[in-house]
């Protein structure tokens, strides 16, 4: 690894300086994590007197336990759901704003503030709106004919958890889509112009493959964020139902960790998630190992 | 723009519209029910325009919170989300500077493994190691404290490789420079380092505050003593309260206050903003 052609001497001083840091990554996350590890292949009698090897038993019972496997696809559908949302209307108002030649900025900056709202917050916001009683939305909804109710049924409950988190995450990819529309050089557009094509050819000719990567990169980016940013909006809203319509996950290894106190259970799933985290920023990395300019 | 189309410019700025306006509408509709009485909106036919207890509803979570669905005042834990987000950020830039600079400046045995030690955090957010995490914190007997709150939180690769990468497009003639003049390794730091890395130390400040500022999941397991709540993780008591009793028009103050800091940073400092965001994910 790449260090300065001049550097300091000494050990005590470097190892003063990188010590906090590493200290605090290994009491609270590799300890941590190696616990997670070493439960997930132990089995622990229901007195709690004596352990005992099983190997990868523990994760065979959890995917074969059907709740298991419904959380699984509630996250899967829950964090492409987000995606897709966040990623179309924010690719929508990029494209937009970078037509325009007067106006972009104002746009940008009304459009960019909703990423420092709190997860949580969001989810509250949107509760609120689309509450059956009190929301003007679902009011509106009810006017327009539509039978809405996320307190007593499950797809509604989700379609508002995954309004809220995409709505959050606009921002974000917009402000990652502006900046690769933007550092598309003029004469490649101006090109596709001369030779005749109009601007939803050249959107889909010329533009979308060029910001090709950027997209991968946002798709990492949000799908990690609605595996794993998305708690709070769960938890402040639906608390994981009506049922389990809206437990993704993260929500569930809290729930039964906390709530349901099945240390074990909580510790296989903690071990799962980590490998989902590793797979997607391992995905994030062979993006920055293109070294893709923006 | 490459040609002029009219239509198209108009598309545009009808699209930016619209988008604008679903963004900004739920914190707007939730200001103006902030405003009103708890008893005007309970249809779900909410007013459009801000009413007349901004004082009376502002004033009343901020002093006495909103008891009855178990929230103490908002004033202290605005105090208590202050100290914690300053804390977290203040916090990952300090080690994260020292770090980076340990490990460009310097060869000693074990830098490569450090480098991946740090690495390794980015794959283990809180959220996949919440139990033994929470174990770790309890048996330190960190449980209801700031330092609970925000030192396993501070702990940063991404603003580790940050730095790094920083302080690798410097010329290695500065410190060359500086070792002839007879500068020490910390004298170097402190005149030469720290201040050619002040703008990406306020571009980093700014999205690490909103980062510490909108924790939620390690506040609720940390902390059962009212006086250490954070504001956004307390709101949660009152959004599930408000379903019983109607306490709408206060639990909208306190979503608004809760809101408007992190806010506020970003807005009045949109550049750095941008420029940390698009930075950490290189």
């Amino acid at each position: 690894m790449l260090t300065k052609r001049v550097t300091f001497g000494g050990l005590v001083l470097p190892t003063l300086l990188v010590m906090p840091q590493l200290a605090i990554t290994l009491v609270f996350f590799v300890w941590p994590a190696s616990q997670a590890i070493y439960q997930s292949v132990m089995q622990e009698d229901p007195f709690g007197l004596k352990r005992e090897f099983v190997g990868l038993a523990n994760f065979e019972r959890l995917f074969a336990n059907e709740a298991y496997l419904q959380s699984f696809g509630i996250t899967a559908a829950f964090s492409l759901g987000v995606a897709a949302l966040a990623l179309t209307l924010a690719l929508l108002f990029a494209a937009m704003a970078d037509w325009l030649v007067r106006g972009a900025r104002v746009y940008a900056t009304l459009l960019i503030w909703p990423y420092a709202v709190a997860p949580a917050i969001a989810g509250v916001l949107w509760w609120f709106l689309l509450h059956p009683t009190t929301g003007i939305y679902a009011y509106a909804l009810s006017r327009l004919g539509l039978d809405w109710n996320p307190l007593l049924n499950g797809t509604d409950a989700f379609v508002l958890v995954v309004v809220a988190a995409a709505w959050k995450q606009v921002s974000y990819n917009f402000v990652f889509f502006l900046a690769a529309l933007q550092s598309i050089p003029r004469s490649l557009i101006e090109a596709a112009a001369i030779d005749g094509a109009g601007p939803a050819r050249r959107f889909r000719t010329v533009i979308l493959p060029l910001i090709g990567p950027t997209t991968f990169f946002l798709l990492v980016v949000n799908m990690v964020y609605a595996f794993f940013d998305t708690f709070g909006i769960v938890h402040a809203t639906t608390g994981g139902g009506p049922g389990t319509a809206t437990t993704i996950l993260v929500y569930k290894v809290f729930k039964d960790g906390f709530e349901s106190l099945d240390l074990g259970g909580s510790a296989v799933q903690s071990v799962v998630l980590m490998a989902v985290v590793i797979a997607l920023t391992l995905a994030q990395f062979r993006f920055v190992e293109r070294k893709i300019h923006y | 723009m490459v040609e002029n189309r009219p239509a198209f410019t108009i598309t545009a700025h009808a699209v930016l519209a619209l988008g604008v306006a679903f963004m900004v509408a739920p914190v707007w509709l939730a200001f103006v029910a902030s405003t009103h009485p708890g008893a005007d909106f309970l249809s779900g036919r909410l007013p459009l325009w801000p009413g007349p207890d901004f004082v009376k509803n502002y004033g009343a979570v901020l002093s006495q919170g909103v008891s009855k669905a178990g929230a103490p005042a908002i004033a202290g834990m605005l105090a208590n989300s202050l100290v914690m987000a300053t804390l977290i950020a203040v916090g990952k830039i300090a080690i994260s500077l020292l770090s980076a600079f340990a490990i460009v400046y310097f060869r000693f045995p074990f830098r490569v493994a450090a480098f991946w030690i740090i690495f390794l955090t980015l794959m283990l957010p809180v959220e996949v190691r919440i139990l033994p995490t929470f174990e770790v914190v309890s048996q330190l007997g960190l449980l209801n404290s700031y330092a609970g709150l925000t030192v396993p939180l501070i702990a940063s690769a991404t603003a580790t490789f940050l730095f790094r990468q920083f302080f690798m497009t410097l010329p290695d003639e500065l410190a060359e420079a500086a070792r002839i003049d007879g500068a020490s390794a910390m004298g170097f730091f402190r005149d030469i380092l720290l201040p050619l890395s002040r703008t990406n130390i306020a571009a980093l400040f700014v999205i690490l505050f909103v980062y510490g500022w909108n924790q939620y999941l390690w506040p609720l397991l940390v902390t059962s003593d009212p006086s250490y709540y954070t504001i956004v993780m307390g709101i949660q008591r009152m959004a599930r309260a408000a379903d019983d009793t109607p306490l709408w028009h206060l639990v909208m103050a306190t979503t608004i206050l809760a809101l408007l800091p992190p806010v506020l940073v970003v807005v009045a400092m949109q550049r750095l903003f941008v420029k940390g965001l698009v930075e950490t994910e290189k």
